[in-house]
């Protein structure tokens, strides 16, 4: 019997050690060392993983073949429609993958982190990348702790969109700058039904409905997430309990059920029945990307953007906003560093390749040269998404070692908060500070 | 009243004349260790690595990309004691192994018995029953929430022809489950088919012995009917309870699409658990920490729960059933 049990446990004990050694040969190595200059003629293959389907896909071809054309010897591999942990999975298994374009800044402070995006100090430094030609604000979501292990490719920026016939209809000519003037047009522009149902809605302050996000908002108090150490700052920040105060007493103005009612039957946010493309909502917060929306599903509507409103005693930070966007780095252990860095610098520092993009995408460019440049199609509405950009105090949500982790369970304590269930705001936001630093400790923490 | 069989003595079997001896035994046993050899290398390969990969690194800080980090017990102290949300995807797992695994049975069960006393147009009944089966999980999820969404869906606009009106549905935290729960009886066609099979082939000669021994339609269910499906019972009852521990899709797709923010691949996992957390499952919550958060440490530490609290549930179901089998009492 004592037999038995020793051979179990060495049976146990091997099956263990495999376990461990084969888990652990995942494949290792950083960024390499790098030659002095740069290859004077590219040759070879170079593969690019991205998100994009269809349409956008076809845009972000036609920029790739532009490249090709302009280096001859050179063929690039694009695999489209590949998502985030896709290219992780490849990543860490060693597949043949040079450079990879995220949709998400969220994978920046893991990719960085772990080395599975390359350390690209040293090729800026050797090519002289003018880093200058991207705001302090773009930089700082695609680089994490001092590590630059991305570059930005375009971006997304929000704002606010209003009707302007129904603007019109009642006599509206100013747009709203502060929240309390939000909230005021918004209730004027609201209809209700004969049973007291609404029936069509100024502004939908409910969180969580289509772009409504804390991350979205934010910019209203210029709310902070992560302090310098890394560790939530939401709790001791000043201006998120302003911002949740006006957004709670907004939805208890109209009436929490009224509005839970009225936004579970609006059409899905990427339809042809979004709610502001058929008049349901007057004015809604939402990304540049929804102008090519309404041009391709709802050109009949006639509508303006503008900055998102600020709240009382944060007017100075009127006319800036929430941006986020695309990053691009080399994979850990690409077998073609040198295509992989000519092939990302050019995706994220050619003029007319940012430019072409934008233009095909609808997205914002993320360079001082691509968003001034001439050939960059503007349209008027189109245009305050870019006066948000390039504007200094524009906000972003910055890189973390847990993704989009703080953003979920600040925004999981709103949707309560705002049904009535939060309990005292103050401790509410110190619970949601200790999750979020629970939660980083267990991933980088001693 | 069971009668035992004769029990060999002890030691080694002597072999029975005419049955093959020892020598002409060897040829069959590797006949059947080869036979068995592409089953074994699929268990050890797809479960039994996994799972010991996955016991290895629940006590590992690990993210897929850089090698695992010996954290000790660090990932089971987060999540008894820290993780905020891990109890209520718990619980609304608990919820749908309590609730929609017996309904689901129930309904199947009784389908399949009206079924089976079908006489006319029985084929074009049980097709009609088993069809929502064929249907993909994602696309009878989206065509659910459709039909059921409040301002828009006919289930609604109908209720509100009688004058009722209808509730929000997947859009309410109370009901949303409760909803999954009818899309669940709807898809009972894959159990009700094999429910079918087994009252089918229950003996009608046992029935007949039944009615003259005075038994009514009741007596008849419960002494002649439920010990012959006894075993199909259990498979049901089994792969319910597995199927609901790791209940994944429907809540996931109900809460993308009820959300208004229906999305393949960007955000995701924003909108799982949507409305409220109601729908957050446990295997949700599993992914959200593995592949939102790179937290695939703590993720396997949240698998290897799962496996022990499933390999708890059938031990305790299967010791209860072997109870009331008899040929397992002899």
């Amino acid at each position: 019997m004592q037999q038995r049990s020793h051979s179990r446990g060495r049976i146990a004990a091997a099956a263990i050690a495999t376990a461990v050694v084969l888990t652990g040969c995942s494949s290792g190595g950083s960024s390499a060392d790098i030659a002095d200059s740069a290859p004077k003629k590219l040759e070879g293959t170079v593969s690019l993983w991205h998100f994009f389907s269809d349409r956008e896909a076809d845009v972000i071809q036609g920029v790739i073949d532009d490249f090709e054309e302009a280096n001859p010897g050179v063929t690039v591999d694009v695999h489209s429609g590949q998502d985030d942990e896709k290219v992780r999975k490849v990543i860490a298994s060693g597949g043949d993958i040079d450079v990879a374009l995220s949709y998400s800044t969220a994978v920046v402070g893991n990719f960085c982190s772990t080395g599975a995006f390359q350390d690209l100090g040293p090729y800026i430094e050797r090519d002289n990348v003018d880093m200058g030609e991207f705001s302090d604000t773009v930089k700082s979501y695609s680089e994490y702790e001092g590590t630059r292990c991305a570059m930005p490719v375009l971006a997304d920026v929000n704002a606010l969109y209003y009707n302007k016939d129904i603007l019109d209809e009642a006599g509206v000519t100013e747009i709203p700058t502060t929240l309390e003037g939000l909230e005021e047009l918004a209730l004027e522009l609201t209809e209700y039904n004969d049973d007291g149902s609404i029936k069509r809605l100024g502004f939908n302050p409910f969180m969580g409905m289509y772009e409504n996000s804390p991350a979205h908002f934010g910019p209203a108090v210029g709310g902070q997430w992560l302090n310098d150490e890394g560790y939530s700052a939401i709790g001791s920040d000043e201006g998120w309990p302003v911002l949740m105060e006006w957004q709670k007493d907004f939805v208890d103005t109209i009436g929490y059920d009224k509005l839970q009612a009225f936004t579970a039957g609006l059409g899905q946010e990427f339809s042809a029945n979004n709610a502001f493309h058929t008049g349901q909502l007057a004015m809604v917060v939402d990304g540049e990307y929804r102008t090519a929306f309404i041009d391709d599903q709802a050109p009949d509507l006639n509508y303006g953007t503008a900055p998102f409103p600020t709240a009382k005693g944060y007017e100075d930070l009127y006319g800036a906003g929430y941006i986020v966007g695309n990053i691009a780095g080399i994979a850990k252990g690409s077998k073609h560093p040198e295509l992989a860095w000519a092939l990302l610098k050019y995706l994220s520092t050619d003029t007319d390749a940012l430019v072409k993009m934008a233009n095909g995408l609808k997205n914002v460019p993320t360079t001082t040269s691509a968003l001034e440049s001439p050939d960059l199609e503007v349209t008027e509405q189109y245009q305050t998404f870019i006066d948000i950009a390039l504007n200094p105090k524009t906000t972003t949500t910055p890189p973390s070692p847990v993704g989009a982790g703080y953003e979920q369970a600040f925004g999981d304590y709103w949707t309560k908060y705002q049904a009535g269930d939060g309990g005292d705001l103050a401790k509410g936001l110190a619970e949601v500070d200790k999750q979020i630093n629970d939660s980083i400790d267990l991933v980088s923490g001693p | 009243m069971t009668i035992a069989p004769p029990r060999r003595a002890p030691g080694r079997a002597a072999a029975l004349p005419g049955s093959p001896g020892p020598r002409s035994r060897k040829p069959r046993r590797v006949f059947a260790a080869v036979m068995l050899t592409p089953a074994l290398l699929g268990l050890v390969i797809f479960f039994v690595y996994p799972l010991i990969a996955s016991v290895y690194f629940s006590f590992t800080r690990y993210d897929l990309v850089s090698d695992p980090e010996w954290i000790g017990w660090r990932n089971y102290e987060y999540l008894f004691t820290k993780d905020p949300k891990v109890w209520t995807a718990a619980l609304n797992t608990l919820w749908f192994v309590v609730f929609l695994t017996p309904t689901k049975i129930v309904t199947a069960l009784c389908v399949a018995g009206l079924l089976a006393r079908a006489k006319r147009a029985a084929g074009f009944w049980r097709t009609l029953f088993y069809l929502p089966a064929l249907v993909p999980p994602v696309a009878s999820v989206v065509s659910f929430v459709f039909l059921f969404n409040p301002g828009t869906g006919p289930v609604n606009q109908i209720l509100s022809f009688f004058g009722i009106d209808g509730p929000l549905w997947f859009n309410d935290p109370s009901l949303a489950k409760p909803s999954l729960l009818l899309l669940g009886i709807w898809v009972m066609g894959d159990i009700m088919v094999i429910f079918l099979a087994a009252l089918l082939d229950v003996p009608t000669e046992q029935y007949e012995a039944a009615s003259l021994d005075g038994a009514n339609g009741a007596q008849k269910v419960r002494y002649v009917t439920l010990p012959n499906i006894v075993p199909v019972l259990i498979f049901a009852l089994i792969t319910g309870i597995i199927a609901a521990l790791q209940y994944f899709t429907e809540a996931a797709v109900a809460s993308g699409v009820a959300s208004g923010k229906a999305t393949v691949g960007e955000g995701t996992g924003m909108t799982l658990g949507y409305p409220n957390g109601s729908l957050l499952t446990f295997t949700e919550w599993l992914y959200v920490r593995g592949f939102a958060n790179y937290q695939l440490g703590y993720a396997s530490a949240l698998a290897v729960l799962l496996f022990v609290v499933a390999a708890v549930f059938l031990v305790l179901l299967l010791r209860k059933v072997s109870a009331f089998n008899p040929e397992s009492r002899s």
